[in-house]
C-alpha cells in the first residue's frame, strides 16, 4: 500500500462519493480508498506494514487451518447484519469448525462501478466491528472494481488462517454408529431473513439473521471435555445439507427427530407461507455436533452455558447404513428420508 | 402456530391411524389416488404411508400443475425469453421444468433470456407497469386455484391500459384430468388398476366447490372426499373413504368444510368465465391430449394474450419414451416401477415431468421414501 500525501488530495467523499473504475486501478485514488477506509478501519500492526502480503509469526506447535470463503448476498443489508460482518463470521467459523483458534483473516473486494461509498463505509465498519469483537484481525487485502453491471455492488471474499493444537481431532469423517447429533440453536433464521427481506415480505415481527463468530462457543464446548467428533456450521443448504455431507464423509446414517429441532415459531411461519423446509435454510451462527454418546449431556450443558448457544438441543443419533440415508421420524409419527437439497428451494405454486 | 400445530399433532395422528386399522376390512384392499400434489407432497413428508395398513395403498395422481405441463408449453416459454426479447415472469418451480434441447427456464434465463420468478400475477404486472420499455408476459400455469388471480390482472392490465403485459394461458381444469383417469382403458375397460375412491383437491375446491365431483361419485360408483392438505385431513379423508367403501356408498363427502362450500367461490368463477373460455383440446403431460381440459384468453382480452401477440405456435413434442410418468400419473405403475429412476432421472436432473417438482409423484418417492425400496 502506498502513502498518500494528504495535503495534495482532497479527501473521499464518502457521503456522495461512488466507486468508479479509477478506485480499482491501482494509482492513486486506489491507495486512497484503501488508505482512508480500509486501512482506517481494520488498523493493525500488519496491516501497518504496508506490504502486499503480510508478515506474521509462526505459531509454535499445531497445525495450521486456512479456510476461504466468497460471499455474494442481495440485500447487502438485512436485519441482523450485512455483508461485511458475514464476510468475517464465516470464515471465522470455517476455520474454528475445524477445533481452531481463528488468527487472521485477509478481505478481497470486488466493487462494481456507480457502488456508494456510504454503503461501502457501513460494511467496512461492521467487518472492523466484526474482526474487533472476535479478536481475529483483518492483517491484507484486495481491490479491484468492475464495470456496471458486472457486479452486484460488492462482493467479499476473506481468508482465515487459525492453529489446532496437537492431539485435538475433528473432521467430518469421524462420526460413529450410536454417536449423538446436537445443534447449538435454531434452525433457519440467517436464510428467511434474507428471503423475507429480499422478497419484501413485511412479516410484521422481522426476523433477524443469527449471524455470529462461533469460536467462542466451540473452545466452551471443547473445553468440556465432551469427545466430540464432528463440528461443522450449517451455513448454505442448512442442517439437511450439512448431515448428509457428514453422513457421506463418516459413512454412517442418522436419525433424526423432527419434535427435537428448534425452530423460532416466526421462521417456521414465514416457511410454512413460502412452502420452504427451515431444515434446508441457510445458518449463520449455529452449530452441528456429532459428540460420542457418553458424553451428549455434558456437551450439551457447556452449550447451552454459552449466550450463542442457550437453545442447543440434540435432534438425532447416528447409526449404520450402508446407503448413508439421513432420515427423520416426523413429529406425526411416520418416517422420510431428509435428502439433499435439489438446486435452490424454491417456493412451490399451490 | 395457531392453525397449523392442530392438524399436524401426533396423537391425533395415532388415534386415526388406529381408526383407520380397526376400520379397513383385512380380507380386502382399499386403493384410493389423491389427485392434487399438495396430497402427494403431506403424505410423503410427514410419513403418512407409515400410519396406514398394508392394506390401504395411496395412489399419487396428476394433481401437480408442474408435472403436467407439456414439453412444448415449457418451449413456447422458453422461445419468448430469447427469441422475442420478453422479461417473462413466472411461478418458482415451473423453472426446472425440462424443455426441448436440454433447456429449462433456469438454464434459459442462464443463457440470457429476461426470466424472473414471482410470487403472483400480480407481481408480474408490476414489472410490467415498471419496465415500460420491455414486453412482460406472465407464464401463467395452475389448475382453477391460480386461475383467478391470473384474470385479475389481466383486467387490471386492461383498466390501466398497459401495452406491454400479456399472459401466456396454460391453465387446466381438474374435473376433466379425473375424467381423463377414470375412462382410460386400465382403469374402466380392463380393471387392471383398482381405484376405489379419490381424494378431492383442497385449494382448487375452494374455488370450484364440491359439486363438479358429484358426477364422477354417480357415474363411476366412485366415493370422493375432498379434504385439506395438512397431514390428519389426509388421515380424516382416508378413514371416511374407508368407511364409503365399506358401507357401499360413493358420494361426495367434504372434510374440508372449514374451506369449502358446495358451491364454491362463485365471484371467482365468474371472474374466470368473463376473462377465459374452454379451448377445444389441451395436452397434458403424461395424459396426452384431454379434450376440454385447459383454458384460453377470450378474444375480448386478445391483446393480452402472448399466444396473439407474439409468433410463438405451440409444437408438440414427446416425451422420452423410456419415462413412465404417463403411467404413474394414472396410477398404472409406481415411480420404482420406471427403469429410469433414480438412475437416470433424479430431481438433479429430471427426465420426466414427475420428477420435477417436490409435488410430483416420482420427486416425493425420492426425495421422502426411497429409503423403503431398500429394507
Amino acid at each position: 500500500m502506498s502513502e498518500v500525501k494528504r495535503g495534495y488530495v482532497r479527501p473521499l467523499d464518502i457521503r456522495h462519493g461512488r466507486i468508479d473504475l479509477s478506485h480499482g486501478s491501482g494509482g492513486r485514488a486506489m491507495a486512497q480508498l484503501i488508505e482512508e477506509l480500509f486501512a482506517a478501519a481494520f488498523d493493525n500492526e500488519f496491516l501497518r506494514q504496508g506490504n502486499d502480503g503480510a508478515t506474521l509469526p509462526v505459531p509454535a506447535g499445531g497445525r495450521l487451518v486456512m479456510a476461504a470463503d466468497a460471499h455474494v448476498v442481495s440485500p447487502l443489508f438485512f436485519p441482523g447484519g450485512d455483508i461485511g460482518c458475514l464476510s468475517v463470521h464465516g470464515t471465522i467459523n470455517d476455520v474454528a469448525v475445524m477445533g481452531a483458534k481463528p488468527l487472521w483473516l485477509s478481505a478481497s473486494f470486488i466493487l462494481e462501478e456507480g457502488f456508494p461509498l456510504a454503503d461501502l463505509k457501513r460494511i467496512v465498519e461492521s467487518m472492523a466491528s466484526a474482526a474487533k469483537d472476535a479478536g481475529v484481525p483483518i492483517v491484507t487485502g484486495d481491490t479491484k472494481v468492475v464495470e456496471q453491471g458486472k457486479g452486484d455492488g460488492v462482493f467479499i471474499t476473506t481468508t482465515g488462517v487459525g492453529v489446532v493444537p496437537d492431539g485435538r481431532e475433528l473432521s467430518g469423517d469421524r462420526a460413529r454408529p450410536g454417536d449423538a447429533i446436537l445443534v447449538s440453536g435454531t434452525l433457519g433464521d440467517h436464510g428467511m431473513a434474507i428471503m423475507a427481506e429480499r422478497e419484501s415480505l413485511g412479516f410484521s415481527a422481522p426476523i433477524e439473521s443469527d449471524t455470529a463468530a462461533l469460536h467462542g462457543l466451540i473452545e466452551a464446548l471443547l473445553a468440556s471435555g465432551a469427545d466430540v467428533r464432528v463440528l461443522r456450521d450449517p451455513t448454505r443448504g442448512g442442517l439437511a445439507t450439512t448431515l448428509n455431507e457428514i453422513a457421506r464423509q463418516s459413512k454412517v446414517g442418522m436419525m433424526l427427530q423432527e419434535k427435537s429441532l428448534p425452530v423460532n415459531p416466526e421462521v417456521a411461519a414465514a416457511c410454512e407461507f413460502l412452502g420452504l423446509d427451515p431444515l434446508y435454510v441457510a445458518n449463520e451462527g449455529k452449530l452441528v455436533v456429532i459428540v460420542a454418546p457418553e458424553d451428549a449431556e455434558q456437551a450439551l450443558a457447556a452449550l447451552r452455558a454459552h449466550p450463542l448457544g442457550a437453545r442447543a438441543a440434540a435432534v438425532g443419533t447416528v447409526h449404520e447404513d450402508p446407503h448413508h440415508f439421513v432420515q427423520m421420524t416426523t413429529a406425526f409419527g411416520g418416517k422420510r428420508i431428509v435428502d439433499w437439497l435439489t438446486g435452490e428451494q424454491l417456493p412451490r405454486i399451490c | 402456530m395457531k392453525y397449523i400445530d392442530e392438524f399436524r399433532d401426533g396423537d391425533l395422528a395415532r388415534g386415526l391411524s388406529a381408526a383407520i386399522r380397526q376400520a379397513a376390512v383385512p380380507a380386502r384392499s382399499y386403493h384410493f389416488m389423491e389427485f392434487c400434489g399438495g396430497h402427494t407432497h403431506a403424505i410423503s413428508r410427514y410419513g403418512v404411508a407409515d400410519l396406514l395398513p398394508d392394506n390401504v395403498r395411496m395412489i399419487h395422481g396428476p394433481g401437480c400443475p408442474v408435472c403436467v405441463l407439456p414439453v412444448g408449453r415449457v418451449d413456447m416459454a422458453i422461445r419468448l425469453a430469447l427469441d422475442c426479447g420478453v422479461t417473462l415472469c413466472t411461478y418458482g418451480d415451473t423453472l426446472r421444468v425440462p424443455a426441448s434441447d436440454s433447456l429449462s427456464l433456469m438454464k434459459a434465463k442462464a443463457r440470457g433470456g429476461d426470466i424472473r420468478m414471482v410470487y403472483s400475477s400480480a407481481d408480474a404486472l408490476k414489472v410490467a407497469q415498471a419496465n415500460p420499455e420491455k414486453q412482460v408476459v406472465f407464464f401463467a400455469i395452475g389448475f382453477e386455484t391460480t386461475t383467478p388471480p391470473t384474470a385479475v390482472a389481466i383486467k387490471q392490465a386492461q383498466a390501466l391500459g398497459l401495452k406491454n403485459f400479456s399472459v401466456l394461458c396454460c391453465h387446466v381444469l381438474t374435473p376433466s384430468a379425473i375424467s381423463t383417469i377414470l375412462e382410460s382403458p386400465e382403469v374402466r375397460q380392463w380393471g387392471t388398476v383398482p381405484l376405489d375412491g379419490f381424494i378431492g383437491p383442497a385449494h382448487v375446491s375452494t374455488i370450484i366447490g364440491s359439486q363438479p365431483y358429484e358426477f364422477f361419485a354417480e357415474e363411476y360408483r366412485k366415493p370422493v372426499v375432498i379434504a385439506g392438505f395438512e397431514p390428519l385431513d389426509v388421515m380424516q379423508a382416508i378413514l371416511m373413504l374407508v368407511k364409503q367403501v365399506n358401507e357401499g356408498r360413493a358420494v361426495v363427502e367434504n372434510e374440508f368444510s372449514r374451506a369449502v362450500t358446495r358451491e364454491g367461490n362463485v365471484k371467482a368463477q365468474n371472474l374466470v368465465a368473463e376473462v377465459f373460455e374452454l379451448r377445444r383440446q389441451f395436452e397434458w403431460r403424461g395424459l396426452n391430449v384431454v379434450p376440454y381440459s385447459g383454458l384460453k384468453i377470450r378474444k375480448e382480452f386478445a391483446e393480452f394474450d402472448a399466444e396473439q401477440r407474439f409468433p410463438v405456435a405451440y409444437v408438440s413434442v414427446a416425451d422420452n419414451r423410456a419415462c413412465e410418468c404417463g403411467a404413474i400419473l394414472r396410477g398404472v405403475k409406481k415411480p420404482q416401477d420406471c427403469k429410469l429412476f433414480g438412475t437416470v432421472c433424479t430431481p438433479e436432473n429430471p427426465v420426466g415431468s414427475c420428477m420435477v417438482s417436490s409435488e410430483g409423484a416420482c420427486a416425493a418417492h425420492y426425495t421422502y421414501g426411497r429409503y423403503k425400496d431398500f429394507q
